[in-house]
Parts: C-alpha cells; structure tokens; sequence
C-alpha cells in the first residue's frame, strides 16, 4: 500500500503516513503525564466500547437474567439467536444489505475514479461547466430529495419487487465526493505515463484501466470501504424506498424488529448484535486502512 | 477523415463522462429543481403531480410555527439544540482525545479502535443499545446509578432529558471521526515548532494556545461545518429512541427531517415536507457560509 501511496497527492499523504506518533512532549519525556494519558484514555476507552459488550452479554443471557441484575450472564445461551433467525427475515436482510453495498461500492469505484481520471488528465471544452456542475451537487442534502427520487421510483416502477434493489441503490452510485478525491488523487500520475502508452498505441480506456487507476489504488480502496460502511448502514431512503419486508435492508429491518419485540430486551439485543456485529468484524479486520483512510481523505463514511 | 488527437481526447472525454453527466442531470439536479416545485404544489406522490399552491405550504409551515406547540416550532428548536448541545461537545472531547492519544506509543491502536467502533455501527443498533442502557429500572446506567446511591434518572422517558440523553448518543457515535481528524492534524504539526518555543520557555498552556490549537484552525471549521451538518439532518437516532418514532415525549426530541418523514411518508402531506425540505438546505447553506466565513477568519495569524 505504501508503495502506490506514494505516488499520491504528497501533503495530504503525509497525513495518513504519520500514525505512529513519535513527537511530543510525552515522548520525550515518559513518566506522569504519559501515565495519566493512559488512565484517561482507558476511562474513555471502557465507556466507549461498554454498550457493545452490554449488547452482546445482554444477547446471551436467557430472559429471566435480564430482571435480576448480574453483569455477566450466569447461564450463557444461543437460544436466542435461534429464536430470533427463526422468527424475523434476518438472512434476507443481510442478502439486501449486501446486494445493495455491493452494487453502489462497485459502481462508485468504477465510475468515481474514471470521472476523477478525467477531469485531471484530459481537456475539453465545457470541462469547468462539469466540474462547478458536479460540485454543486454537494451542497444539496439528500433529504431534499428524497421526495423527488420517491416520485420518480414510483414513476418507473423501482419500488416494487426485484427492482427496489436498483431503487435503493441508485441515488448512490456515483459520488460527488468521491469523483473529488480521486481527480486529487490523479495528480500524482504522471503524464509522460500515460503518453508513452499512447505512443505504443493504447487506447484511452486501457490506460486508465491498466495504468493510471493501479497507481491510485490505495485512494480507491479507501472510497470502496467508506461507501460499503455508509451504504450498509444507510437507513432514511431505503426506509422509504422498500415497501415489503424481504426488501428491507439491515437497518430497516431491524427497526421494524424493535415494533414487533418491545419489551423483550434479549431479542432486541440480539437483534442489534447480529446487525452491528459483521461490520465491527469487517472494522476490526481493515482498521489499519479504516483508520488511515480517514485521516487521508477526510471522508465520512 | 483523421482526427486530431486533441479532438480524439474530447471524444474519450466525454465518452468516459457520459454515465455520470446522466447521473448528476437526472439523479440530482433534476431532483433539486422538482423539490422547489414541490414545495409549491398540493403534490400526489402516487400520481406526481398536483395542483400549484403558490407560496401556500410556506404559509401553511410559518402559521403552525407561529404556534407554541405545533410539531414544526419544536422541530426547528430541537434541532437547533442538538446543534448547539452536540457540535461543541463533540469537537472539544475529540480534540481532548486525540492530544491524550498524540503522547501515547503502546496500545494507540487498541485506543483508536475502542473510540473509532461506534462510528461504523448503524444508528438503529446503536439507538436499540442506548435504549436499553437508559431504561429506567433494569438499564444499565440507573443500575449503576443505584448501587452508588444516586438518585435513578428517566433520560428519555422525560421531557426534559429526553434531548441531551439522544444528544450524549449522537456524541458517542461521531466522535471517533473527529478524533481521528484531529489527530491527523496534531501529528502533522512540525516538532520544531514545540522545541523552539520551549527554548523561549513556554510551558505546555502557552504550547496548547500559541502552537497546537491556532494551526488546528483549518480542521475545527472543517469538523465544525460536518459536525453542524450532521446534527442538522438528526434522524435515525431520534427516530428509534422515542416513543413510537414520533419524536417524543411531547414532541421534545422531534427534528426537522422527522417532521419531513412524518408530514411526506406518514400523513402524505407531500407539499408541506417538501417546503420543509427546502427550509432545511437554506439553513444548511446559511450556516456553512457563516462558519466557513467566520471560523476560518484566524488562520492568518
């Protein structure tokens, strides 16, 4: 990753490259103020991760354990994993988030990266007309939308069976946001690259396919995880989009779940764990990129 | 007839641009003008279209604000306060978080994780989590409240405390991306800058005020301006912790883009929520431009 990232936009890469701290006044000096450092952050730490594991003790605990106060669950239990996956759509809904993910995190890095491509590297006449059209787009919040877009799904018959997936999918995939980073990201190709394929007789897709969006990958990998997380999570538009439960996604479904279980506290959580789990394995397993992706582009997930 | 190749260049171009030229035009601008039209229309969704109302639905949103307590006036106040009560806490916590994190070389990653988790967790588990912590007799919290002897507190079963307790929760989830922002920040701060005016004998307030939070100046507008943009457009959260979704108790956590999901998708009040609608993007407009214009006033320093 480091070798490719390299190539990148050089001020905003050093951002991400510097996560080892290694200045400071702590460093230089190690003793009380570092130890208090610690105590804080671990203060902090414990509070911030305490729901999860509240979320996941209350999941498996049987309901009775639940009114008698213990922390820890005194007998753990699967049952109401069980119970939960038999009774709710829970394996369709995690088919639709990752249909839905999938198809927008696809679609964003392809389309994304090329468009970026060639607002950097090619001119053409209205080319400052695109861009200002394109980045206008930012200011308009999707909530402002989603009337329109509800009006038009309608229209065209997206809100009924198999289409609702291409009906929740489509206000994303392609990013206004994500067309910007990679156009920033397209300056550290080099030109004479690209215009020595031309000379072997390259066409332009295939030099942007095999030898410009290689040099990028690392901006790319960072925009697909960010779209998979906020699509996945994704809830106001496919709440209004899919009108029948075995087209809810993840977090739909979970929120009608809630209706249907109000006060059975085990389910809900188990409910949430089996929601919010997968995405904390897939955080885990990437923070490292998660994390420096951040702090590279700046996006929101 | 051989082209140029400039003149091939415009035609890649615009080859390579056409799926996302289609994109913005249908997907977002038109979308944008038919929300304006919207607004002033008795709209159908189901039949998309309906009879123009003039400035009616405006009308129609300024007379129920010009009621104590119609569900608009506490929309806008609401969201008005999670703002105020959210932004500055969020920012102030991360950036306390991130200089703690900034002295630290040992478990720094665990800690990133820890504070990161609950950014890449849906709102909805994350609401379902809170909402089972906040219980009144069995949550985790009042438990804990009990046993030290403080008195138990209803958080979002009350009125009053119902705002602040979704507010704490909305914090919780954003501040891992603010600290992981600032952090970037902090690291990208020369050493050079601290030792040298150590050598003038500055102790670390005076390092703090003169060094670390005037060059942070670029990345509290830019935390301030999303921060204050996500707490604008409040709606998951709120929407599976109060009662029912409705934005209670008493209409004492309701938020703009509850009201507009509520009016559009529930009443099909469609012309009114679209009013709503285009009342939100100005206020997000309104208040970008003065952050961007006031906030970034002291970076010539």
């Amino acid at each position: 990753m480091a070798t490719s990232a390299e190539i990148g936009n050089e001020s905003t890469i050093q951002i991400g490259e510097h996560f080892v701290p290694a200045r400071g006044k702590g460093s230089r000096r190690p003793g009380w103020p570092v130890l208090i450092a610690y105590i804080l952050l671990a203060i902090g730490g414990v509070g911030m991760i305490t729901p999860f594991f509240w979320m996941i003790l209350t999941s498996v605990k049987p309901p009775p354990e639940l009114v008698n106060f213990s922390f820890f669950p005194e007998n753990p239990t699967l049952q109401n994993y069980l119970n939960v996956l038999n009774t709710s759509s829970f394996e369709r809904w995690y088919l639709n988030s990752i249909i839905v993910a999938v198809i927008t995190t696809v679609s964003v890095v392809f389309f994304d990266s090329l468009v970026g491509y060639t607002l950097n590297k090619f001119s053409f006449p209205g080319k400052n007309i695109i861009f200002i059209g394109m980045l206008g787009t930012l200011m308009i919040p999707t909530e402002m939308l989603i009337i329109p877009w509800f009006t038009m799904s309608v229209d065209w018959n997206w809100h009924i069976g198999y289409a609702q997936y291409w009906g929740i999918a489509f206000p994303g995939v392609i990013t206004a946001a994500g067309i910007f980073l990679m156009r920033q990201f397209y300056d550290g190709v080099p030109n004479e690259l690209l215009d020595a394929a031309r000379m072997d007789g390259m066409n332009e897709f295939g030099i942007w396919l095999r030898i410009a969006a290689p040099l990028v990958k690392p901006a790319m990998a960072a925009l697909a995880i960010f779209n998979f997380i906020g699509n996945w999570n994704a809830y106001l538009w496919p709440l209004i989009l899919a009108n029948s439960r075995e087209f809810y996604t993840l977090p739909v479904g979970l929120s009608f779940f809630r209706g249907e279980s109000t006060t059975h506290w085990e389910k809900i959580m188990t409910a949430a764990s089996l929601a919010s789990i997968p995405l904390l394995i897939i955080f885990l397993v990437f923070q490292r990129q998660i994390i420096r992706g951040i702090a590279l582009t700046g996006l929101k997930g | 007839m051989r082209l140029t190749l400039p003149q091939r260049q415009i035609i890649w171009a615009y080859l390579f641009l056409s799926v996302a030229l289609v994109f913005f035009v249908v997907i977002r601008w038109y979308p944008t003008i038919l929300a304006f039209n919207v607004s002033f229309r008795d709209w159908n969704v189901f039949e998309g279209s309906g009879p123009w109302v003039g400035i009616e639905n405006y009308q129609e949103i300024w007379q129920d604000a010009g009621k104590p307590r119609s569900s608009v006036t506490a929309a806008f106040s609401n969201t008005v306060r999670y703002v105020l009560f959210g932004v500055p806490t969020q920012l102030v916590l991360a950036l306390a978080i991130a200089l703690l994190l900034a002295q630290i070389r040992r478990f720094a990653a665990v800690f990133r994780v820890a504070y990161f988790a609950p950014y890449v967790t849906s709102a909805v588990a994350v609401a379902f989590v809170w909402n089972w912590l906040y219980q009144p007799e069995t949550g985790l919290i009042n438990q804990a409240l009990d046993l030290v002897g403080l008195p138990t507190q209803p958080f979002t079963k009350s009125p009053a405390q119902a705002l602040p307790s979704i507010t704490a929760v909305a914090v919780w989830q954003n501040l891992g991306f603010a600290v992981i922002i600032f952090l970037a920040g902090i690291q990208q701060i020369p050493g050079l800058y601290y030792e040298a005016a150590r050598i003038d004998g500055a102790n670390s307030w005076q390092l703090f005020w003169r060094i670390t939070l005037p060059l942070l100046n670029p990345i509290i507008v830019y935390l301030t301006v999303l921060g204050t943009i996500s707490y604008l457009r409040l709606f998951a959260l709120v929407q599976n912790m109060s009662p029912q979704g409705t934005g209670g108790p008493l209409k004492s956590t309701t938020t703009v883009v509850l009201e507009v999901y509520r009016e559009g998708f529930s009443s099909y009040k469609m012309g009114y929520a679209g009013a709503l609608t285009v009342l939100l993007f100005f206020l997000i407009l309104l208040i970008t431009i003065i952050q961007l214009r006031f906030l970034s006033r002291r970076v010539e320093y």
